[in-house]
């Protein structure tokens, strides 16, 4: 089984036991401090305090470190070897991955990788890669000097009836303590494998079609605030840059 | 250039907006000579469909000459001068769904794909100036527009032949061909088409052309159901009878119409309690669509035949008559037209003489007063059958 796939069961597993975990002790804690309370005498007040360290210690039981698991697949109208020849030029990805800003190819094996969060923080990692076997797997690791934990894998197996290929993609990203690891949590948002799926349709455009469909900077009538306002939260646009948020809201009400 | 922007429910208005630009590889840019509002979107007027926001520009039936293409037109696809028709439903030609020809459910023609997947499960192919989880492109009511995969979708018309002929290329004939197509028309077949408006209009033309032994007109204004006669249609003017269904079984021998075509949709006006409650639910969210025309459908459609549904619906709908569908063993055919593949046989059709589109034309102004027309196409004044807007014509002169 290879490394990243071998983490995202693993993780799917744990991170349900640690939620349970989670919501009993937030629960169970919380009813036997209400049950605490309600009796008003000394003995109470313990058991209230019980309760209430039951419940603290569910909300920390999740708090060690976390992965975020973007995983998604895609048919493409393509063959295995297109679509694994596009991947392998890493410095292809910012193409399609939106949240990249570059990949800086370092040697064979070795590139730089540089995504943009929330607000223009950039995070850097250099990536390793630990199993190439052509047309059908890459699979690669960060560094440990990275800003981040990067665990990526994706396969290329070719679909039944010529109907071209599956691309299956999984990166697993652990972020540390710190601005770094925040800025990561929030580029990821709520749901790691849509950002993942989006991605990779972009990827089948941009190989089926040779554009990546857009709207972006066509004409439009004046707009409204709450227009801008929707346009400012999209999850598929990430901001780059405190300052993009005015002139976004601005760049909607422009006219001509 | 001046263009149709949607300002809001019942708020059209035209604005000076930026020209458009070329953004894609295979995208082009068209003069537009003539443009036309359809009943769809009437839908978007009443602020029906979620996802419009204030100061997109409307439209997705419109013909022009291509001014600029992009770096990846190949000339013998597309040059600037040649005379096209532009059709509604953008393809990129080369994904699974356009190989087989389902090219309105084109993979790669919408950006925003993601919106009308939570809705829908997949999102069919982006639209011009229809909503934003159709893919938020720029219409084609305005002076100029920018088309997408230009050398997939535009057809080139040759010079001679005038305007009206063929802008109804560019949705509403092939839109209502694929509906008589959809009813399956066998030797000796009775249609029965819920609708007279242009879609109606084509459908019925359409399934004698295909071959149907009658057709019967289901309609509420006289001037629609005095141009559906005029097709050599049958027609019902469904206020001046209690029972749709029963007059239908009457006409038959009892047996019910072959096929039962929709070309209403999710506006649908039907007598009756139901109308009120569907209205209602509608109003307060509950309820995007007001079926009662596919209802009608399901209900008089005869056993083991069609119902063909070119009408547009956008979300989910109450009491769908599943009983009777299920128990009848109907076939329900729908989905937005899929235009490549009927544009050309289409074109051939016209040129042969064995229709003239024209005919649906009731007003030509200039598009300066698209506004008010929107109000007279929705509100059925003036004999409004189709609204035919000149990009150039002087308004204030007209």
């Amino acid at each position: 089984m290879s490394e990243a796939l071998s983490i995202h069961r693993e993780n799917a597993q744990s991170s349900r036991g640690s939620a349970a975990l989670r919501w009993g002790g937030l629960i169970g804690g919380g009813a036997v401090a209400v049950l605490g309370l309600s009796k008003r005498s000394k003995a109470g007040a313990a058991i209230a305090a019980t309760g209430g360290l039951l419940a603290l210690l569910g909300t920390r039981a999740g708090a060690r470190k976390k992965e975020y698991i973007a995983r998604s697949s895609m048919l493409v109208n393509c063959s295995p070897s297109e679509a694994y020849q596009f991947w392998r030029k890493f410095e292809n990805l910012p193409q399609f991955m939106r949240h990249l800003e570059s990949v800086n190819i370092i040697d064979q094996n070795q590139s730089e990788w540089q995504a943009i969060g929330p607000l223009g923080k950039r995070i850097r990692w250099t990536a390793k890669i630990v199993r190439d076997k052509e047309n059908e797997v890459i699979a690669w690791n960060s560094l440990p000097e990275s800003d981040i934990s990067v665990d990526g894998i994706v396969k290329f197996s070719p679909e039944a009836g010529n109907r071209g290929t599956v691309i299956t993609a999984i990166i697993v990203y652990t972020p540390p303590a710190g601005a770094a690891g925040r800025a990561l949590v929030k580029l990821l948002g709520k749901d790691p494998s849509f950002l993942m799926r989006q991605d990779l349709r972009r990827l089948k455009a941009l190989i089926e079609t040779g554009e990546i469909p857009t709207t972006d900077g066509q004409s439009h009538g004046p707009r409204s605030r709450l227009t801008a306002a929707a346009r400012v939260i999209d999850p598929d646009q990430p901001v780059r840059d405190r300052s993009q948020i005015p002139q976004m809201m601005e760049m909607q009400r422009r006219v001509s | 250039m001046k263009a149709v922007c949607w300002m809001g429910k019942e708020k059209m208005s035209v604005e000076n907006v930026p020209d458009p630009t070329i953004l894609n590889p295979r995208d082009a840019i068209v003069k537009i000579t003539s443009t036309c509002i359809c009943g769809s979107d009437l839908h978007l007027y009443d602020g029906m469909m979620p996802t419009m926001e204030q100061g997109d520009i409307m439209g997705h039936e419109f013909m022009g000459e291509v001014v600029e293409v992009g770096g990846a037109i190949k000339p013998e696809k597309l040059k600037v001068g040649d005379r096209v028709v532009v059709p509604f439903t953008i393809a990129c030609g080369r994904c699974f769904f356009c190989e087989q020809q389902l090219w309105s459910c084109c993979d790669n023609s919408n950006p925003n794909y993601w919106i009308a997947e939570k809705l829908m499960g997949y999102s069919p192919s982006g639209l011009f100036g229809y909503t934003h989880m159709m893919g938020g492109y720029a219409g084609g009511q305005a002076q100029y527009a920018r088309v997408p995969f230009a050398d997939v979708g535009p057809l080139k018309i040759p010079d001679g032949i005038p305007d009206d002929k063929v802008i109804f290329l560019s949705d509403i004939f092939p839109t209502g061909w694929m509906g008589a197509e959809n009813c399956n028309i066998q030797p000796g077949d009775t249609v029965a088409i819920w609708g007279c408006g242009p879609v109606g209009q084509f459908s019925i033309r359409s399934a004698f052309l295909l071959g149907a032994e009658r057709v019967i007109a289901i309609d509420r204004f006289d001037y629609r159901l005095r141009m559906a006669e005029q097709a050599g249609a049958e027609i019902i003017n469904y206020e001046k009878v209690d029972n749709v269904v029963e007059v239908l079984k009457n006409m038959t021998g009892s047996i019910g119409p072959d096929a039962c075509m929709d070309a209403v949709g999710m506006e649908a006006h039907y007598p009756g309690l139901m109308y009120a409650l569907d209205r209602t639910k509608q109003i307060l969210r509950l309820q995007p669509d007001r079926p009662g025309v596919l209802r009608e459908c399901i209900l008089a459609c005869r056993k083991g035949g069609t119902v063909s549904v070119p009408g547009v619906y956008g979300g989910f709908i109450d009491k769908m008559p599943i009983g009777p569908y299920m128990n009848k063993g109907l076939t329900m055919k729908t989905g937005q037209t899929h235009m490549m593949r009927y544009m050309k046989p289409l074109m051939d059709r016209i040129e042969r003489g064995e229709i003239d589109p024209s005919f649906v034309v009731s007003h030509r102004v200039p598009i300066d007063k698209a506004p008010e027309m929107y109000k007279i196409f929705r509100d059925k004044q003036d004999h409004c059958t189709k609204v035919v807007l000149d990009p150039w014509a002087n308004g204030a002169a007209a």
